[in-house]
């Protein structure tokens, strides 16, 4: 058993070594190409060199001088200031800065982009477009994941059935996305029938009082959370549906109830148990998915989420912000995939054998 | 597992595929889908309708602007509404009805006279959209001077304005020239005092020039047209021998050809056609591309074991960390890549996706199985045994999910284009979403603009769901029995 132990310690080393490798050359993927290997620079250089240009041309000080003299000064202050912000190096090397700094989550100031409270910190433009994106996806989503699992099973129980045969007829609608119902239900709901809001999270001017502001951010939520539920409540619930009857249908069930194992406890005991990594996993997967956001459905409502953000920010080529929005989500993931492997190794016996040895 | 399927061949899927309802109608929509781009790339090749579809406004300057389609026509003829339609009327095309000319030289002097005359008849329930008169004039020192005058069904005449071409090609935008304006609003507010009313809303050109003389003008939301013959009639003053003027009227509607027009007056049939063609290459190639790749990656992977196994294994786990669809956006919007390379870009994102850790595991199996081990007694080669022995096995299972893929890359390449980021040239679907959504269609009520192009989405998804549905219980017999 203590060889074991010491086994299982290895491999959940080895395991957190070898993701934060990937995290690194995924964060380092993202540097190449948010700058467009090295383009992004030059467009700042350039507008650098205008924006000297520019100052000294205003300043009556220098008005008198030469435009040769001019030009020599606004030459020098251009060179200081890329020394002064790194950019006198290689991209290459600064390429590396740019991961270290990212890596140890000093995410730095956005090049054009501001938070709401006028800050240029990619942690506070980011930080609070977060909450909306939670709000909005996090809710689907859990909303979307009880949906499924209890309706799945109800139907995995009385398979065969008018609603079940329902359900599986229904599954290809899932096969539109989210954001085309969004769509749709602007189309009805707000430009035809005007009972709800086309898009935003407020009115204009929103309202003052917290109750009002609340209920106003509700009836905004409306559109967009039920479109996310129409495009995969069919799909779901039947995938749900089929993942419990295969295995119902194992030999261990069926023995079960030739034993004379009560319903209730077959449910619980003999298929939700087994059924339950796969489900956690999935749950786990899609909690953190939903955090991104989602770039076209948030731009479909004009919801101010993170996937607004990131779309706005590679519009403007905000390097930081990208690069910001790359590394929060890559760590998230990656701290999921490794916390979902050690609680496997703990709990599945198989794995436990693997690399027990 | 997949033994049957392969065994069944072609025509044996075929047909157990059309037992299927769902799966016998998404094979009929796509077998129509299929006809309808094989018309369109026959019938409008890509040169022209790229070259219509990025057209200046001259190729289209003969359209109405977001006019509805004419299935809109019908329907709103049968709550009896008649909307109207564009009525045209050259005097360059001398057989027409409804035109007259006559260019007289005055005896003694080098001047000429001009008299045209237009008439149409109107009966429609609705104003036209728009009314424009397009000049092409010949002349040598001066310009001639032309006097342009609306006659009603009534017989009331309207004095609109005097035009003088500045040259040989000329336009006159009756419905926002200022002066016409300014005329028809003296003209409506004298006879609405003659009624003893006063105007409320003022009426553009359109309304005013084709009102209804009564009450109802005071209002543009209360005022009707009047059905009957109009006449619209230009008398001039031409300066020289050879001097001419030919004219040519253009009352827009509101109705316009099988899908009705966009904001730049562009028939947007051809966008319905040809987004078509573009969708199914698109959904098929980038589905099919990426199947395979993950196929044969996961059986390299799979087979081999190994260094090459735990490298891509890795790789698919640097996938699962990179955002798709941020990564996506990023390098169209970085580098204005037309359709092609965005394909290339979303199958490149994709090799190493979701799908090789199923397959992986399943050919990790099929590994250990009899018929590998005879083959590799006998002295078969890996690649044999990989390419002959291993793919085909596999290949059953995944084409379901082959199918019912598409209309994801189908969707993904729409989703683009609302952000902007499609193809700059050619005319898509998402395009015209995003056109829509730009020029506010759901605000004004231009449904239609919204609803074709998600129709034809919509339609072009479910042949490919249905198929693919279909087939995963041909495929996968346990999913049939349960």
């Amino acid at each position: 058993m203590a060889g074991s132990k010491k086994g299982f310690i290895k491999f959940v080393v080895k395991r957190v070594v070898t993701v934060y490798i990937i995290v690194m050359v995924a964060v380092y993927l993202t540097i190449i190409i948010a700058n467009m290997g090295g383009y992004v620079d030059e467009i700042m250089k350039g507008q650098l060199m205008l924006q000297i240009r520019m100052q000294l041309k205003g300043n009556p000080e220098y008005s008198t001088l030469p435009p040769a003299e001019l030009e020599k000064i606004a030459q020098g202050i251009y060179e200081e200031e890329l020394k002064r912000r790194g950019l006198d190096q290689p991209f290459f090397i600064r390429s590396f800065v740019y991961m270290k700094d990212a890596l140890t989550l000093d995410l730095g100031r956005a090049l054009y982009m501001t938070s709401e409270g006028g800050s240029r910190l990619v942690k506070l433009i980011i930080l609070e477009r977060l909450p909306y994106t939670v709000m909005l996806f996090t809710t689907a989503m859990l909303i979307n994941f009880t949906l499924h699992l209890v309706i799945g099973l109800y139907l995995s129980r009385r398979h065969g059935s008018k609603i079940d045969k329902l359900f599986i007829a229904l599954a290809p609608t899932s096969i539109i996305p989210g954001w085309f119902y969004g769509i749709f239900l602007i189309l009805i709901f707000a430009a035809y029938l005007r009972v709800l809001p086309y898009g935003g999270i407020l009115d204009v001017p929103p309202p003052t009082d917290p109750i009002a502001r609340t209920l106003n951010i509700l009836e905004h939520m409306v559109l967009p959370l039920s479109s996310w539920i129409i495009a995969a409540f069919f799909l779901g619930c039947y995938g749900r549906r089929t993942f419990f009857l295969i295995f119902s249908t194992e030999d261990y069930v069926e023995a079960a109830k030739a034993k004379g194992v009560p319903s209730r406890r077959l449910t619980t005991q003999y298929i939700l148990r087994p059924t339950l990594p796969p489900i956690i996993t999935g749950f786990a997967l899609s909690l953190i998915g939903s955090w991104s956001g989602a770039i076209i459905t948030e731009t479909v409502f004009n919801w101010p989420g993170l996937g607004l953000i990131a779309y706005q920010a590679i519009g403007a080529f905000d390097t930081p912000v990208i690069l910001g929005f790359t590394v929060i989500y890559a760590y998230l993931l990656a701290a999921t995939v490794v916390i979902l492997d050690i609680l496997y190794g703990l709990v599945d016996p198989r794995i436990k054998v693997m690399y027990g040895r | 597992m997949g033994a049957e399927g392969m065994e069944l061949g072609f025509k044996g899927v075929l047909k157990e595929l059309l037992a299927y309802k769902s799966g016998a109608l998404g094979v009929v929509i796509l077998v129509f889908l299929v006809a309808l781009s094989i018309y369109t790339v026959v019938a409008i090749p890509y040169d022209k309708a790229i070259k219509l579809w990025r057209g200046e406004e001259e190729v289209w300057i003969e359209n109405p602007r977001n006019a509805q389609p004419i299935w809109v026509k019908y329907w709103e003829y049968l709550r009896g509404r008649n909307l109207p339609e564009t009525i045209k009327r050259d005097t360059s095309d001398s057989k027409q009805y409804g035109v007259y000319k006559s260019l007289r030289a005055i005896p003694g002097t080098n001047l000429k006279r001009l008299y045209i005359e237009f008439s149409f008849k109107y009966e429609y329930d609705d104003f036209p959209s728009e009314i424009n008169i397009f000049f092409s004039s010949k002349f040598n020192e001066s310009a001639p001077i032309l006097r342009i005058a609306w006659e009603k069904p009534g017989g009331n005449k309207i004095e609109l304005l005097d035009f003088i071409p500045r040259d040989k090609y000329d336009r006159l935008y009756l419905s926002i020239e200022h002066d016409v304006l300014k005329v028809l609003r003296s003209y409506v507010e004298e006879k609405l005092y003659a009624l003893g009313k006063n105007p409320e809303v003022p009426l553009s050109v359109e309304k005013a020039l084709f009102a209804v003389e009564d009450e109802s003008m005071s209002s543009s939301l209360t005022v009707k047209p009047l059905k009957g013959t109009y006449k619209l009639i230009i008398e001039g003053l031409l300066f020289g021998k050879d001097s001419d003027v030919d004219a040519r009227l253009i009352i827009y509607g509101k109705v316009y050809g099988m899908c009705g027009t966009d904001h730049l007056r562009r028939d947007l049939t051809i966008a319905m056609l040809w987004g078509l063609p573009i969708a199914l290459s698109f959904g098929l190639i980038a589905s099919l591309t990426i199947t395979f790749l993950q196929l044969i990656i996961a059986t390299i992977s799979g087979y081999y074991g190994g260094w090459i196994d735990a490298l891509i294994q890795r790789l698919t786990e640097l996938y699962m960390i990179l955002p798709f669809l941020p990564f996506l956006i990023m390098i169209a919007a970085f580098y204005k890549l037309d359709i092609w390379v965005i394909l290339a870009a979303i199958i490149i994102l994709n090799i190493f996706g979701g799908g090789i850790k199923s397959t992986r595991a399943l050919v990790m199996q099929i590994k250990e199985y009899p018929y590998i081990e005879a083959a590799r007694a006998y002295g078969a080669s890996s690649k044999r045994i990989v390419l002959l022995y291993i793919i085909p096995k596999i290949l059953p299972p995944v084409i379901p999910g082959l199918i019912g893929a598409v209309p994801g890359y189908v969707f993904l390449e729409a989703a683009l284009s609302l952000l902007g980021l499609g193809d700059p040239f050619l005319p898509t679907w998402g395009k015209v979403i995003n056109d829509s959504y730009r020029w506010g269609a759901l605000y004004k009520g231009y449904y239609y603009w919204v609803l074709q192009p998600s129709f034809m989405l919509i339609l072009t998804a479910f042949a490919f769901a249905f198929i693919g549905f279909a087939l995963d219980k041909i495929v996968n017999p346990k999913l049939r029995e349960i």
